[in-house]
Formats: C-alpha cells, structure tokens, sequence
C-alpha cells in the first residue's frame, strides 16, 4: 500500500503505457470477435511475430546491436517507423494466414461453434512452434533503438520517451482505426457484418473481403502493439504472446468483447489495475487479481463494461 | 465411406440384452488386456507402453470424458477445466504427506474438494453467455495455478514430492513397477462415468442438458431450471477432473503447478472437438489419438507439437464435427419416436 501512495503517479504513467500496449492487442481479438463472433486463438500468436518482426528489423535490416551508438534525429525517427510498419505488415500477413488456413473453410461450411476455435488453437500451436523450432527455444533481446531516457518528472513520476511514444502514437492509431470503421466503404462494410452477416451479403457485400479486411486490421494494430512492447521491454521469446495475448482478450472481455470503444477502456483499466494491484499485492499476484475483477465485472455488467450500450461503435 | 458410428448404433439396437451384456463384457476385457499389447508398432520411443497407456493415454480419455458432459451435453465452453484436476491433484498431494490417510480415502475428499469449486465457481458464473463462461473459466484455472505457485505451503513452485502411492487392493500393487495396476483404476473410473454419463442421457437431466446446449432460452421458457443443471453439468465435470486429479497425482509421486498449465484445458477439450463432441465413443477416441500420438511421434521429437498442431488444423478442416460426430437426432428422440410406432 505504502509503494501505492508513494510511487502514484509513477505506476500510473506506467500502467497506461502498458494499458495503451493492451488496447491494441485486444483490438485483434475485438475486431474478428465482432464479424465472426468467434475468439481469434491465434491473436497471441499473431502479436508474437510482431515482435520478432520488430527485432529483425531494429537487428539485422537496420544492423543495430545491443552496444551500438544511440541514435538520433532523422534516423531514429524513420528507424522506429520502418520498424514499426514491419511489425505491423508482418502481423497482419500473419492475421491474414490464420483466417485463410483455420476460419475460411470451415466458415463456408456452416459448422459448429467449437470447430473453428479448434483449428484456431492448432494455428496457434503451429504458429508458436515453428517459431520455437526457428529460435531453439531462446528469448531474444532485441536492440535498444530508444535510449530510455527520462524527459521529465511530474509529480514524481518519471515520464520515460518510451514510453511516452506508446501514450502518443497508441491513441492516434485508436483513433485512426475508429475513423476507419465509421467512415470508409470497408469500415461500413465490417460493421454491416457485424450487425448482420445475412443481409450484408444480400447488400452485396463480398463476405469474404470484409473478413479478411476484419483479420488484417486486427493483425495491423497486433503488430504495431508488438513493436511498443519491444520498444519498451526489448525482450521476446516464441511463448511471449501467450501471457499478453491472454490479457489483452480479459482487456477486451472487460470493455465489452466486439466494441472497439470497450477495447479502448477495457485495455486502459487493465493496464492502470495490473499496476496497481502488483504494487500493492507483489507481481506475482498480478494475473490473480485482474481475474478476480474480471469476474466482479462480468457478474454484474454480463457484457462487459461498454457490452451493449454502445451500439453504434460496435464493429 | 461407411458410417461406421451408425453400424454400431445400429447393431447394437437390435441385440437383446445377454448379446449386449456379452459384448460388454468381451469388449472390456479386451481393453483390460491392452497393457500386453505393446510389443510391435504400438511402442512409443522414450517413455514405455505400459506407462504412455497410464498418462497421458487414460488420463486424458478420462478428463476429456469428464469435460464432455459441461462442453458436450450442455454446451458451455470451459477453458479451465485443468483446475479441478489440479484441485484433485493437490489434495492428494498435500493429504498424503500431511496425513495417514491412504490414496483410496483422499479419492473421495479430492472429489468433493473438487465439486465444491465447481459449485463455487459455477453459481456465480453459468448465468454468463458462451463466450464470456469461457473467458472466466479459462482465468479460474489460471487463478488455481498462480495461486499454488505463491503458496509456500503447498510447495509453491517447487510443488510437493514424495506422495505415496495407493496401497495395495484385490492384489494389485501400485507402484512404478507396476504401471499395469493403475491403467486398470483408470479403466475402472472410465467405465463408471461412461455408465454415469449414459445412465443421465437418457433421464430429465439429460434431456434439460440437451434442451439447454439446443437453445437455453427456449429451455427456459419450457420451464427447464437450466441453472441449476447447469450447475450440476458443471459439478459433475469437476468431479471427473478431481477423481483424475487424485489418481494423477498418486501415479506421478511429484506435482508441480507446472503441471496445471492451460494448455491441459486446451488439449483436453481439444480431444473432444477432435474425436467427436457430445458422443462418447468419439471423445475416447479423440482422447486416445490426441494422448499417444505426441508420444509415438517422439522421435521427430522437436517437431511433434508442431506435427500436433497442423493435425488439429487439418482434421478440424475436413471433419469439423470431429472423427465420430454425435447423431443428427439425438437417441431419446428416436427411442421414444419406436415406442409410438
């Protein structure tokens, strides 16, 4: 309790850059839960080769090592966008892989509920081994792009650069995203979808397209999420996903699974409560108590917190 | 192709009662006696036969026997079904090296221990939809694991050594020189839930299980208390997994949280989309292949979970009602529609 009063402000900064992290990974199982309304399994597994995505690049593309120079300017600038784009393109490759090789076939055939969940965790599985298999099971360290250096200190807490680039550049994406379902053709066309898989297709809507549309942007936003976490947490192995992936779907159950809004908060308050809670109770505990509230939750708000109240973000 | 599920239904309809209790008993002496069989193609590289047929094989078909009746018969996702295993598993692990009390007298503690969760999780719980239930059972088995990792008393990581074995009944030793004994406990807990299981199918709460996986406002609008069987569904699983749990633990003499991990859940309800959901013989059948193939297929050894999971994939894409899918018309339905004939 005692680091909880102290260190306020400090876990708060922190516990939404994390939450910012969350909210795009959980835009991947949002996304795809509210055309198909099915779990996408494999999201873990998508935002995993983000990150591995992220280290080529920052590693072996731009030649960065872990005792490099650090680098400033213009360089740092457009070597953090091209990491950031691959990332992104990578994942929603990979997105776009998982919905033709587990959901397609299955989803033309009309099939029970469980099926599709089926293939998606051997997806998973086939996804995350094969890395396992490329990297001989070690964790790699990916190379600091991003000296961590403190810009400033308000009310005691540190705001690291970055982390501080997740605050920004995270919430611009959300609100890009958000555009993009609104107001494009292919945005309307998902949430025409969403709302009615049948008479969208008697609209004239190519099915098909709009999935695999659904799939990429989940995998884009899944990808850019990767990057953030490399950035900040320079580290990844072929299992990472499975602990994120795991948060991000409660992130995204609490907001009110199939909303884009509800991600947005449900991301946000997962990331500020994990903080909290493990400064409070010890990070060991961490995963215990956003369960417990995730229950509290859903106990008393059955769709979670934004479920059906707001319709017109649904995707 | 043919229907290999609707012959057996078939022939089993028309034989009387000495015919099926003789098959009956044919048939599980033959199954009884697969321990003996292991002496060609069936031997798995690293672990020996006998051992494989005991973990994962018997396990495996037993749990998923279990989580059949919350997935299969009343259609509610569960993602953390590990959790009444583990709950099984501990209780037999921290009783049978805190007390005198043998492997035999912790089973039905372990059971109980593990309907009590079930009850405890499953009030609160069961009124959420499909997918929600999922997520918040999938957290519960999480929740068992981290929370047996951060209790010291229960080994916390390092998890509990030494558990005995159980003693010795109708002659049979359990111990590690005789994996053959508890392949038979575990053949004799599968008999009594497939008994279990058929016994209820056929009686209200199957019928109410049927009604609710069909379509639970419909049930309840037909003046089915879908909660509460649901809840039983729920305990019933639980006490499956707890009894497995208990058994598991005697077996392997050391558990860890380890042990517990999510995956379990995955894999167990991945036997029962695979084989075939809601029939029985399919889930066993799923519960077999998906338990020994990892192990045949040691010596690829790296690659097997990979192997493992393009299986999934592709058996899921070309039978996505599994290998030996339940019956269109469920069997109460075509019983009752000869009976008015």
């Amino acid at each position: 309790m005692q680091t909880l009063i102290h260190q306020f402000w400090q876990l708060t900064f922190s516990g939404v850059a994390q939450g910012f992290i969350y909210v795009l990974i959980s835009l991947g199982y949002t996304m795809v839960y509210g055309v198909l309304r099915m779990i996408n399994f494999a999201n873990s597994e998508i935002f995993m080769f983000g990150t591995f995505a992220t280290v080529v690049v920052s590693r072996d593309l731009l030649g960065y090592g872990s005792d490099s120079q650090p680098i400033h300017g213009f360089t740092l600038i457009w070597s953090l966008a091209l990491a950031l784009v691959v990332s992104m393109i990578v994942s929603g490759v990979v997105a776009l892989l998982v919905e033709l090789i587990a959901y397609r076939r299955l989803r033309s055939r009309g099939t029970n509920r469980l099926a599709p969940l089926i293939s998606a965790i051997g997806m998973s599985i086939v996804l995350s081994e094969s890395m396992r298999l490329l990297t001989a099971s070690r964790s790699v360290g990916s190379p600091r792009l991003l000296a961590k250096t403190s810009l400033a200190e308000i009310g005691g807490a540190n705001i690291r650069v970055d982390q501080l680039m997740v605050v920004i550049v995270a919430p611009i994406m959300f609100f890009v995203l958000q555009w993009f379902v609104n107001s494009t053709r292919l945005g309307k066309g998902i949430r025409a979808v969403s709302m009615n898989e049948e008479t969208a297709k008697l609209m004239g809507i190519n099915l098909n397209r709009v999935i695999s549309a659904t799939f990429l942007i989940g995998g884009l936003m899944t990808g850019a999420s990767a990057f953030f976490f490399e950035t900040v947490y320079e580290n990844t192995k072929y299992n990472i996903g499975f602990n994120l992936g795991l948060a991000a779907f409660t992130a995204a159950v609490l907001g009110g699974i199939g909303n884009i809004r509800g991600a947005f908060f449900g991301g946000l308050a997962l990331g500020l409560l994990e903080t909290y809670a493990s400064a409070v109770l010890g990070s060991q505990w961490k995963p215990v108590t956003v369960f417990i509230v995730l229950v509290i939750v859903l106990l008393f708000r059955p769709n979670g917190i934004f479920g059906e109240a707001v319709q017109q973000t649904r995707v | 192709m043919i229907n290999l599920r609707d012959a057996g239904a078939n022939a089993w309809a028309k034989w009387n009662k000495p015919k099926r209790a003789a098959f009956s008993i044919v048939a599980i002496f033959l199954v009884g006696l697969m321990p003996y069989a292991g002496f060609s193609i069936l031997n798995t590289p690293i672990s020996s036969y006998a051992d494989v047929l005991v973990y994962p094989v018997g396990m495996y078909v037993l749990m998923a026997l279990g989580l059949n009746i919350v997935v299969g018969k009343s259609g509610m996702l569960d993602l953390g079904y590990v959790a009444f295993f583990a709950i099984g598993a501990y209780t037999m692990g921290f009783l049978g090296t805190h007390t005198h009390l043998n492997t035999w007298e912790i089973l039905p503690i372990g059971i109980a221990l593990a309907m009590l969760a079930g009850v405890l999780l499953g009030i609160p719980t069961l009124r959420l939809r499909g997918d929600y239930l999922a997520i918040v059972t999938l957290g519960f088995g999480e929740i068992i694991r981290i929370t047996a990792v951060n209790t010291i008393k229960i080994g916390g990581p390092n998890g509990i050594s030494n558990i005995p074995h159980p003693p010795s009944v109708f002659g049979l030793t359990f111990d590690i020189m005789h994996p053959n004994s508890f392949y038979w406990l575990i053949l004799v807990l599968i008999l009594l839930v497939i008994w279990m299981i058929r016994r209820l199918t056929v009686r209200r709460p199957g019928r109410a299980w049927e009604a609710i996986r069909q379509d639970e406002d419909a049930a309840e609008l037909m003046g089915v208390p879908t909660l509460k069987y649901k809840i039983w569904s729920f305990v019933l699983g639980a006490a499956v997994g707890g009894a497995a749990g208990v058994v598991f633990a005697s077996k392997a003499l050391f558990i860890s949280p380890d042990s517990f991990t999510l995956n379990i859940s995955i894999l167990i309800l991945s036997c029962i989309v695979f084989g075939g959901i809601g029939n029985i013989w399919g889930v066993i059948l799923g519960g077999v292949i998906l338990a020994y193939l990892p192990e045949r297929i040691r010596f690829i050894s790296d690659a097997r979970q990979l192997v493992f999971g393009i299986t999934l994939v592709v058996i899921m894409n070309f039978r996505p009602d599994g290998l030996l899918p339940r019956k269109k018309r469920e069997k109460i339905v075509t019983k009752s529609a000869k009976e008015v004939k």
